[in-house]
């Protein structure tokens, strides 16, 4: 039964992924892309990753693929614009990246898969025992990401200003 | 506890192919756009092989770095739109080869 889940969510998450770079229309990229992350949320419920289930809903599907929408729509980008002149660098570009994923799969291949399945704790995942590692142990990381935030945001502010001169 | 029936190698194969995925659509595409979209495919691919571990080690800890990693991808595509958008408004397009300046 698990396996099946998993077997189905792969095969949308891999599909969808292949349709985000192939699309022509950047719009069908953002909406396979969002289609993928539900997948990968699929795959945090398999993995008893409740928490990280929430917060990669909230956080992808509801902030960040809003933001590329946004852009999109804002820029009126929403046709092809590609410059498809030379074939050669794409080509060479595939199978690099195939080269790529034939390496990660023989290193995968040469592991000693050793541990078959086995019993994990189920509350692992939890809000309730992630919230309390992350207040404990990684307070400060936590305080300094929102530094972070703060300065991604003034960041932006500053990037999207129309022209410094004028101000 | 509960006994899952996948072992760490199916979740190892999964991100690998995410992750080239990612690695392909950064180097096929010209669209700045479609690059931003797939740096955030191999973030997830990331992600999802960190969550596995941590599962399959009984680690907390790795989720929560996950989070940080949620936290950073955010921070990063919020300022790297609003580059785009300035992109956008000097060359008038989202194509990265009108982007030569810096090119020998």
């Amino acid at each position: 039964m698990d396996q099946l889940v998993f077997l189905i969510l792969s095969i949308i998450s891999i599909g969808a992924a292949l349709a985000v770079i192939f699309s022509k229309n950047p719009v069908y990229s953002v909406l396979f892309l969002i289609l993928t992350f539900f997948s990968i949320a699929g795959h945090y419920v398999l993995l008893n990753a409740e928490f990280l289930f929430i917060v990669h809903i909230i956080v992808y599907a509801g902030a960040i693929l809003v933001l590329f929408l946004f852009v999109i729509m804002l820029l009126n980008l929403n046709k092809t614009t590609e410059t498809g002149k030379s074939m050669l660098p794409k080509i060479a570009g595939a199978i690099s990246g195939g080269l790529l994923l034939i390496v990660l799969l023989g290193a995968v291949k040469g592991l000693n898969q050793a541990e078959a399945a086995q019993a994990v704790n189920a509350d692992m995942g939890s809000v309730k025992n992630l919230g309390k590692i992350l207040f404990d142990e990684y307070l400060l990381p936590f305080e300094v990401s929102s530094t972070l935030f703060l300065s991604a945001m003034i960041g932006a502010v500053m990037l999207g200003k129309k022209n410094l001169k004028d101000h | 506890m509960q006994v899952l029936s996948n072992t760490v190698t199916n979740y190892l194969v999964l991100a690998s192919i995410l992750f080239a995925i990612g690695v392909m659509g950064v180097l096929v595409r010209r669209n700045i756009i479609i690059i931003f979209m797939s740096i955030e495919l191999m973030l997830n691919a990331i992600n999802l092989l960190l969550v596995a571990f941590s599962v399959f080690h009984n680690d907390a800890s790795g989720q929560v770095f996950v989070f940080f990693i949620m936290a950073v991808a955010a921070a990063e595509i919020t300022v790297g739109l609003a580059i785009l958008v300035m992109i956008y408004r000097n060359t008038g397009s989202v194509d990265i080869n009108s982007l030569n300046k810096l090119k020998w």
